[in-house]
């Protein structure tokens, strides 16, 4: 305990100035499934899964009863589990996916926070979660405003022109007709559609998709954020306009509190981020700065 | 300060008694909570115009790649009324005792059409939008209220038509017509409410989307879109006339027909009493509820 609280005072001596942007507290994320059959092997997994979360619980417990709300969901939801098997109300309907497993870290104002893992560990999930867009299912995540997340796959209109997606993606993210109308020709512009021909007035199904992916990194990155995440945006598009996409994410991070990047490439990473964040299968391996981490990560990755 | 994962893939961390103390002093707020009544309608009434857009940019979309195009915004409601006129009025005669049938008919397929496609479309609302709603952030019954306005702009274009068959049939405007504006506004509250309430509903519970259909198609026939219910339930206890008669979408239908049509059969003496009020507080408890319903499962939306 003492050593615990010794840390914890010499980070805040640390961070006295540091004003906090993010605090992520203990969140878990799980997504649950309707109308999936149970796979091979679901009993054994689950109830590993259920083993060990009564492990952590108790070991919560133990480690100074700070968590007594932790236990009693899982308690809770062994009883209720037992109940549904009696009621005969099928948990066989739905399967859980964990995704997020207890990560915490704060963020402050100034930081480029890389966020790396392997396929499937959880790095979109977290950002959602952060941009208030994912429930929590337990655990919370404060937050300086409201974050942005712009990622490659906001939901655009296949049916309407780019014009029209561009008008509607600004209205989406809270402006005024009028901003959206202003923007609208620097948005396109941006976007380079319009160097291969008149594409902007085509419905979007015409597009090629890194010119689908290059309009909507375009639309999202119209408007200045506090906390701003970006997901795995830096890969889209050509040389070309990932340079101007890079120029235009170090004008936002000048602007923005705070800057999440997700990416697979470790070299955006370096040129962008002074802090990583390293998640595997929903848990934080590691948190710190960037070579430090990225060296572990690369070792990890080639083994 | 790097982390221990346990061998179970734990994080072996304690949840830090301190991140909501450092949280309320640098003020932050937790990330995706639902805000206050106040607020949330705040934030929905600046989002008016992505509604607004959004319905018209979908509502273009919708024929996009069909060759008639827009023209199938008149063509589709056409064929509706058509289809049942040939089943209901021809082939079972539900017309006998039924004055001017044609303009009957229409009116109350068109009445009923705007509340059963409100509804049918509020439910896939959510579930619909999921990509949408795990990528912006905006009050969720944005995505009802586009689809109510939606079908709002269908029903205008449905209306006209409408209009054209009553008069053709030898209804000419009268001063009743000015009715035509507050029955539909109060029957668009009422669909408001219920689409919110279905747009919760199939956000859950997945199987709405199959069932609620069949509950619409016994609500159409009971309320007296295709023949009278009066003259076809005869043997039907009083109450259960009683509710027929007040049931919400008998009540927009018969204000409609009343307001439309010049036919001995439509006057003010064959409206069920208190008729007004009882739109008004279908409307408004509809809403009320419809509403409160959607707003408290907020930060739920998108989870699956």
């Amino acid at each position: 305990m003492t050593e615990v609280s010794e840390q914890t005072e010499k980070a805040a001596q640390e961070h006295e100035e540091r004003q906090p942007t993010v605090i992520v507290d203990n969140l878990h994320i799980v997504y649950r499934l309707q109308g999936v059959s149970a796979g091979k092997g679901k009993g054994r997994k689950g109830k590993a899964a259920l083993r060990a979360q009564a492990a952590a619980a108790k070991e919560q417990q133990e480690q100074g009863g700070g968590d007594a709300a932790g236990g009693g969901s899982a308690r809770g939801g062994r009883a209720s589990r037992a109940l549904r098997r009696l009621t005969g109300r099928s948990g066989k309907g739905g399967r859980e996916v964990h995704a997020i497993k207890g990560v915490s870290f704060t963020a402050y104002r100034g930081e480029a926070i890389g966020v790396i893992g392997s396929n499937g560990s959880g790095k979109s999930t977290i950002l959602r979660a952060i941009a208030g867009l994912m429930p929590a299912e337990r655990g919370r995540v404060y937050t300086d405003g409201q974050p942005s997340l712009l990622g490659v796959n906001a939901a655009l209109m296949n049916d309407l022109s780019g014009e029209r997606n561009v008008i509607l993606g600004c209205l989406a993210m809270g402006m005024t007709p009028q901003e959206a109308y202003e923007k609208r020709d620097d948005i396109i512009k941006f976007s380079g559609i319009n160097e291969k021909g008149d594409f902007s007035s085509l419905p979007m199904r015409a597009y090629s998709s890194g010119m689908a992916a290059r309009l909507r990194f375009a639309i999202a990155s119209a408007k200045n954020h506090d906390v701003l995440m970006i997901d795995e945006a830096l890969a889209t598009g050509d040389r070309k306009f990932r340079k101007r996409s890079e120029a235009r994410i170090r004008e936002l991070r000048a602007e923005a509190g705070t800057v999440f990047l997700v990416s697979h490439s470790n070299k955006s990473i370096r040129d962008t981020c002074d802090r990583v964040l390293w998640l595997e299968s929903g848990s934080l391996v590691m948190d710190g700065p960037t070579e430090e981490v990225l060296e572990a990560y690369e070792e990890f990755m080639s083994r | 300060m790097s982390k221990r994962v346990g061998p179970d893939g734990v994080t072996k961390d304690r949840p830090d008694p301190q991140a909501a103390e450092l949280a309320a002093k640098y003020g932050l707020s937790v990330s995706g909570a639902r805000p206050g009544l106040a607020e949330y309608l705040r934030r929905l009434w600046e989002h008016r115009y992505f509604i607004a857009e959004f319905a018209r940019a979908r509502s273009s979309a919708k024929y996009t790649r069909a060759r008639l195009g827009g023209f199938w915004f008149v063509l589709t409601p056409l064929m509706n009324a058509a289809v049942y006129y040939v089943i209901f009025g021809l082939l079972l005669g539900t017309s006998r005792g039924v004055e001017d049938f044609i303009s009957f008919l229409v009116t109350g397929v068109f009445i009923f059409t705007f509340t059963r496609d409100t509804v049918t479309a509020g439910v896939k609302s959510i579930s619909g939008e999921r990509g949408l709603i795990r990528a912006l952030h905006f009050p969720r019954a944005v995505l009802p209220l586009t689809q109510v306005t939606m079908k709002l702009r269908q029903l205008v274009i449905s209306m006209l038509v409408l209009i054209v068959i009553v008069v053709a049939r030898g209804n000419y405007p009268d001063w009743e017509w000015l009715l035509i504006v507050p029955v539909l506004a109060l029957q668009l509250v009422f669909n408001t409410g219920l689409a919110m309430w279905a747009a919760r509903l199939g956000s859950k519970v997945s199987d709405a989307a199959q069932w609620l259909p069949f509950v619409l198609r016994v609500w159409m026939y009971g309320s007296g879109v295709l023949y009278m219910v009066e003259q076809r339930a005869d043997d039907l206890p009083t109450w259960a006339l009683v509710i027929l008669d007040m049931q919400p979408a008998a009540v927009y239908i018969d204000l409609m027909r009343y307001a439309l049509m010049n036919t001995h059969n439509f006057g003010a003496q064959y409206l069920p009493p208190h008729v007004w009020l009882l739109a008004l507080g279908w409307a408004l408890l509809s809403l009320v509820a419809g509403f409160v319903y959607f707003y408290r499962a907020e930060e739920e939306y998108g989870r699956d």
